[in-house]
């Protein structure tokens, strides 16, 4: 693997693989010194043209308990200066000595693009509405384990609800569950779901989407194991998706009466930031199954894995502990 | 412009709306002569002071191309193309004439800009440059541009290309004028409300790619509207560079009834499709944006069938700076000048007289050019000819382009049919596919 752009680029066994490293790292991380020599040497260079806090910050720290040197660029695209292309800035820092680029931007497809205008490995950090393959990576992995279902995620049922037409984490994480064999319902009204899915004469056939669809979320908590809400953006009531966050909240948010609804052992997740009272209604501290603060923690050792595999001398499974430097 | 040295294509097959027929075509003083198989013979060698001869075996002669749609950038965007790399561009694409769109910088709304485009076209010598002028004051769709000073020098097109007239108000008062002077207005097709911040077709692959989309409707619905207003005001509309299946379907439909109305597709919409966009690439961004299978279909039967009246390019060149952004940000368009017979015998499943008629002597009539342009290859007529191979394959290179920019979507690709010569008012202009100078 030379980069890690688009969940679609991975098999099954390549995601498999990464999820089993993904619990060494995690081993490492409940060290007392979780530090390990396996990127020394290295340098990462994180590119963030878009606001993100969280996701940079877990970069870094999976590179820095890889030992890897880290450099940050962050910028939201509006604020870079004009007269320097987006080209020239990767070149440049390129220029400076980097082996892997980190990047989140507001276009689809740009990290794919940076992989013509460097030698670098590109980490795609999450491209417009299209994908944040480390969320997906680590939200498989936190629900894999959480279910203790080994590398596998088979006849699980999964509610997806919220914004999935401009959600890059719905195109990632669905990929990804859906390789592990579970079975998902995407739950919203239709003005946000992908056009595809609502419109009988997109014909096309070479990008299906293997899964249900729900217009009516109470209808569906009875038959899921699983509830993944997703961010609902306030500004989309300014382009007539919804009618407000409060008509969406009522029908689409999870309330402590929906809750009521759902088997004892659902789990729950959410790849924040929340908006409380919006797409969910209950204090999460509060909901037994809810494996919201393990995705955070889960994200580190995920990146530690993806680093380690684009980087490392890890790049096969054979190889030992001790030759990987971990 | 006429040339004193005459000049005899011989072996080559005329074609002309009438028929066609193995003959050789003498030409002299710009004007072609004479017409028939065999008259070489008549002739003097060229080295005994005779004709210049041209060897057109295997080849078609007809009338020069004539494109209705053509971005030339100057002026205001001079790196990425101007009137002389235009032409050359053009002209080596079998083109006599393009109309000039006019999304300059300043926009051709005034007298003054369309003079200067006239001029600085006549300046490069190579085709007629022919410049279209705005509906609305910039393009802003806010003031009528000053349709009577500008049809008293000559101005027939009318186009806000780039953006469509979205308030009915003033395209209504557009279209009364139009009838009154009887010149013509160019749609763009593209209700903007339903396609803000959109960067391809809104489809199966947008949704997969996560892209804004720009949906089909939004095409359509500006085409009913205008179909409409046509019906009521009597004025011709042209609509440009039609892009889906309902379309085809209501212009179809608009002709029935008996509607003055004419429509073009480009090369790239009848042979790409959205699929193109899978790898991100920015070239493919073009507005409108490349649909799906289906609609290729639909508009290849349009132009079989005579729904469509013209193949038009679209030319869109944009400098590399341009183009090497992410794909919101970078610009819609592609180039088309050079690639265009290529696309059009390769793709659209048309023979090779109803791509001349596509090519040459529909878009002729429908921009007013009959009297330079468009015309049979027979005695009397200006020689404004292109000599082309229908047979040869070949693909794209980017030393082939001569345009400013480089942003084709064709290199690698399939194409048939290449230039060989244009004369140009009985001037040989391009030679073996080379511009001779």
């Amino acid at each position: 693997m030379k980069h890690l752009l688009s969940m679609d680029d991975l098999s099954l066994g390549e995601l498999q693989q990464l999820l089993s490293l993904a619990d060494e790292m995690s081993e490492i991380q409940k060290r007392s010194q979780p530090k390990v020599p396996a990127l020394r040497h290295k340098t990462v260079a994180s590119l963030f043209f878009e606001d993100s806090t969280r996701t940079r910050l877990s970069f870094e720290t999976a590179a820095k308990r890889l030992s890897a040197d880290t450099m940050t660029f962050s910028a939201a695209s509006s604020s870079v200066n004009k007269g320097e292309s987006l080209r020239d800035t990767v070149e440049t820092l390129s220029a400076m000595g980097v082996d892997a680029f980190v990047v989140r931007h507001k276009t689809a497809g740009l990290p794919l693009a940076m992989t013509q205008w460097t030698d670098a490995h590109i980490v795609n950090a999450g491209d417009g509405a299209h994908q944040h393959p480390t969320q997906a990576l680590l939200d498989a992995f936190t629900l894999t384990r959480a279910l203790e279902m080994g590398n596998s995620l088979a006849g699980v049922r999964i509610a997806m609800v919220g914004d999935i037409r401009h959600s890059r984490v719905a195109r990632s994480t669905v990929r990804a569950f859906v390789l592990l064999g579970a079975q998902v319902t995407l739950v919203a009204p239709a003005s946000l779901l992908p056009p595809s899915l609502i419109y009988s004469n997109a014909t096309h056939t070479s990008h299906e989407w293997p899964v249900s669809i729900s217009h009516h979320l109470d209808e569906v908590l009875g038959e899921v194991d699983v509830v993944y809400l997703l961010r609902m953006q306030h500004e989309r009531m300014n382009a007539a998706f919804i009618s407000s966050v409060g008509e969406y909240a009522l029908h689409f948010g999870l309330t402590p009466k929906r809750m009521a609804k759902l088997p004892h052992n659902f789990k729950l997740m959410h790849p924040g930031p929340m908006n409380h009272g919006v797409e969910i209604g209950v204090d999460p501290a509060l909901v037994p199954g809810s494996l919201i603060t393990q995705q955070v923690t889960n994200g580190v050792s995920i990146r530690m894995a993806v680093l380690l595999s684009l980087l490392g001398p890890a790049a096969t499974s054979e190889m030992t502990k001790e030759e990987r430097n971990v | 412009m006429s040339s004193n040295k005459s000049v005899l294509i011989t072996g080559g097959t005329v074609v002309n709306a009438s028929g066609e027929v193995l003959a050789d075509v003498m030409i002299d003083q710009g004007v072609v002569q004479e017409v028939g198989p065999n008259i070489s013979a008549k002739y003097a060698a060229e080295n005994k002071g005779g004709p210049q001869r041209i060897d057109a075996a295997s080849c078609v002669i007809t009338s020069a191309f004539v494109d209705l749609h053509t971005h030339l950038r100057e002026p205001g965007r001079e790196e990425s193309e101007t009137i002389e790399t235009g032409s050359r561009a053009a002209v080596l694409g079998g083109y006599g004439a393009v109309v000039a769109m006019p999304n300059t910088e300043p926009a051709q709304d005034s007298v003054a800009v369309v003079e200067f485009v006239r001029m600085q076209g006549e300046r490069a010598g190579l085709v007629d440059v022919v410049p279209s002028a705005c509906i609305t004051v910039n393009r802003a769709g806010l003031q009528l541009s000053p349709f009577h000073s500008l049809a008293q020098n000559g101005v027939t097109l009318y186009t806000d290309d780039g953006n469509g007239v979205q308030d009915p108000v003033i395209m209504r008062r557009a279209m009364e004028y139009a009838k009154e002077l009887n010149i013509t207005l160019m749609q763009h097709c593209e209700v903007s409300r339903l396609t803000e911040g959109a960067v391809m077709h809104e489809g199966c692959c947008s949704s997969h790619l996560g892209l804004p989309g720009w949906p089909s409707i939004a095409e359509v619905l500006m085409l009913q509207r205008d179909l409409e207003l046509v019906r009521e005001t009597g004025a011709k509309m042209h609509f440009l560079h039609l892009s889906t299946a309902r379309s085809v379907e209501l212009v179809r439909q608009a002709k029935n009834e008996g509607l003055p109305v004419t429509a073009e597709v480009t090369p790239h919409h009848f042979s790409l499709t959205d699929e193109k966009l899978t790898g991100f690439n920015t070239v493919f961004k073009v507005n409108p944006p490349l649909r799906t299978m289906e609609d290729v279909e639909a508009l290849r039967t349009g132009m079989q069938d005579g729904t469509i009246d013209a193949i038009a390019t679209d030319h869109a060149p944009h400098a590399a700076h341009l183009k090497d952004q992410d794909l919101l940000a970078a610009p819609p368009g592609m180039l088309g000048l050079q690639s265009a017979l290529g696309v059009a015998l390769k793709y659209s499943g048309c023979s090779v007289q109803r791509v001349i008629d596509l090519m040459s002597w529909a878009p002729a009539r429908i921009a007013g050019l009959t009297a330079r342009q468009g015309n049979a290859v027979a005695s009397g007529n200006i020689a404004n000819l292109v000599v082309f191979n229908p047979a040869a394959q070949w693909e794209q290179s980017l030393e082939q382009i001569v345009s400013k920019s480089h942003n084709t979507p064709y290199l690698g690709l399939p194409l048939q049919g290449q230039v060989q010569y244009v004369v140009r008012d009985g001037k040989v202009i391009v030679e073996a596919g080379v511009i001779a100078k």
